[in-house]
């Protein structure tokens, strides 16, 4: 069998998500540098994408029919790593090696260093355009896979993200899903603030985007979101999911001081402890 | 030497060649299709052409993506534009992500005239060479501009190519090959060695000629590619003649000279002129005022030349 779609149950997703932020934390604490707000508001819909919704195998990370993932809000890397380890597409051990010499896993995706990633991202505002062209391939060749991109909020300010946004609906590409991790802050604070990017869905609509809006870390919500857009016809489909940034650990929640701080190891430890599970 | 061609005129007619013998092809470009040419491919190939609009950075993201799912796409606009608005997304998307994409841009240098400084590009080449894994191909006329389209979409890798939006001297009446990163005596010559490519290539055999008259035989190197660099035979023309001018419708800094004098300092250091912007940007006018006004003549080539002798 060439497809191996992981199908887990919302609350077998709930307990992976659980999973994909513990491994976070521990591989920040590891590498002693990273972003941990932004892994973390992503945990619920990376952990849908890999264990629901993606059609790939582990197996086979190359099969020209894959679904394809771009991690556009590039920082957000190790919930990447994260799920691409529990999903079997690399070693856990790699983890470990987060953001070292010599490694793999770069501290932003690299597809030159890690093929398993669907593209090279960290400079913000470039991966939906990549998605797009990935989107407009696939109608080329009749082909059934679709691509599904994750910005953040904040990168939304960029305006690159605009121009995708324009032409995905221009070239009625009902095959590509962005996905909005809308955690309301960015590297210097609240995005209300720095450039306010409301109203989000007001503006994808207004660009001929279908748009949904979820709770981003209600499970059902998120992976009902997803699968509905498969059935969205003529348009692209925008997720906008409510996120938390920090989600999961109570002293990153909405403390945008861990937007690019790695835990201590005293911070691994209590982090850890709250998300369940031993030290 | 007589008028041929635009480079740019050779890229669409190559290109729209090339769409039917290879499915793979496909073409994005941002609203210039009239003046790149690549409208020609558009006409027989509309499924595998994507006007962006105006919005060349996206255009080179969607192209990356293309490219990972297996196309060959070739992206076009003015060099200035592609090269300037769209180069964080080369950098990331394509250069540091090895992907097949080939980026043509038209209407580099200042012989684009009238239309001023806004439309021009001077550093479009040093900002190809600035991106590793590219090979940087600026072509002299119009039948090595086909042979450059078409060794392009052979290379498995990331190729940038120049073209030029006036009517370019036809170098090579007879047809030409081209083997990325090969330069070509296209005459020959011991007493001092003038290397260029683009537009300049026809300036530098005029100037060859009239050194000719004088009783100085110049040797013309034809570097169509800047990257990589044929270092042999150009370290083999600074041996046999000691002397080398470098000639191109470039800022000096970051072009065909800088790589010229980077290859030649290790292997075989000889005394150098440059013909090229110096630190400059252009203004509108005719296009052979222009280069006549900047240096970029078979007279300048001359005087640098005696220079040296």
């Amino acid at each position: 069998m060439q497809s191996a779609q992981a199908d887990l149950t919302v609350p077998q997703l709930e307990e992976m998500a659980r999973r994909l932020r513990r491994d976070v934390i521990t591989m920040l604490g590891a590498a002693g540098s990273g972003h941990p707000g932004g892994s973390l508001s992503a945990a619920d819909i990376v952990t849908a994408l890999f264990f629901r919704i993606l059609s790939q195998n582990p197996r086979d990370p190359a099969w020209p029919d894959r679904d394809r993932f771009i991690l556009s809000k590039g920082h957000a890397a190790p919930v990447l790593y994260a799920a691409l380890a529990e999903r079997g597409f690399i070693p856990k051990e790699w983890l470990s090696r987060l953001r070292q010499i010599d490694s793999p896993l770069q501290g932003h995706p690299s597809v030159r260093d890690l093929p398993a990633v669907e593209a090279s991202t960290g400079s913000l505002g470039q991966g939906l355009s990549i998605g797009l062209g990935m989107a407009l391939a696939g109608r080329m060749d009749g082909k059934a896979y679709r691509v599904y991109v994750l910005l953040g909020d904040g990168e939304s300010e960029e305006g690159q993200v605009w121009e995708a946004a324009m032409a995905a609906a221009h070239f009625r590409a009902d095959n590509l899903t962005a996905i909005l991790d809308m955690n309301g802050f960015q590297l210097d604070g609240p995005t209300a603030q720095i450039m306010n990017p409301m109203p989000q869905a007001d503006k994808w609509r207004a660009f001929g985007w279908h748009v949904i809006e979820v709770d981003g870390h209600n499970m059902a919500q998120v992976v009902s979101a997803l699968e509905s857009a498969r059935e969205v016809k003529g348009k692209p489909t925008m997720v906008i999911a409510a996120t938390v940034k920090g989600k999961g650990v109570s002293f990153m929640e909405n403390n945008n001081e861990y937007h690019g701080k790695a835990p201590t190891a005293e911070q691994v430890e209590a982090a850890l402890k709250e998300l369940g599970g031993a030290a | 030497m007589r008028l041929g061609k635009a480079t740019r005129e050779a890229y669409g007619e190559a290109l729209a060649e090339l769409g039917a013998e290879d499915p793979r092809i496909v073409v994005l470009d941002a609203d210039l299709s009239k003046s790149t040419m690549t409208m020609q491919f558009a006409k027989r190939f509309p499924d595998r052409f994507f006007n962006v609009g105006i919005a060349e950075a996206n255009m080179v993201g969607i192209a990356a993506g293309m490219a990972s799912c297996g196309k060959i796409p070739f992206v076009s606009s003015f060099a200035c534009f592609l090269m300037c608005k769209a180069f964080d997304q080369l950098r990331l998307g394509v250069a540091y992500s090895n992907l097949n994409v080939k980026v043509v841009v038209t209407h580099g240098g200042i012989s684009i005239g009238e239309d001023g400084v806004s439309q021009m590009s001077v550093e479009d080449v040093a900002l190809a060479c600035a991106l590793p894994g590219f090979t940087v191909v600026v072509p002299a006329d119009e039948e090595e501009t086909r042979m450059a389209v078409r060794a392009a979409a052979r290379h498995n890798g990331p190729v940038f190519i120049r073209t030029g939006r006036p009517k370019a001297p036809v170098v090579y009446e007879a047809g030409c090959d081209l083997t990325l990163g090969r330069a070509k005596v296209v005459r020959r010559g011991n007493d001092l060695t003038i290397l260029a490519n683009g537009l300049l290539v026809a300036e530098a055999i005029a100037a060859a000629e009239a050194l000719a008259a004088r009783g100085v035989h110049a040797r013309v190197l034809d570097v169509h590619t800047v990257k990589p660099l044929d270092e042999q035979t150009i370290t083999k023309a600074a041996q046999e003649t000691g002397r080398v001018v470098v000639a191109e419708e470039h800022l000096l800094y970051g072009g065909l000279g800088s790589a010229v004098a980077m290859c030649l300092a290790r292997t075989r250091p000889v005394p150098m002129r440059f013909v090229g912007l110096n630190d400059t940007y252009a203004e509108s006018g005719k296009p052979a005022d222009l280069m006549r006004k900047y240096g970029l003549t078979a007279d300048r080539i001359v005087q640098a030349a005696e220079e040296l002798l």
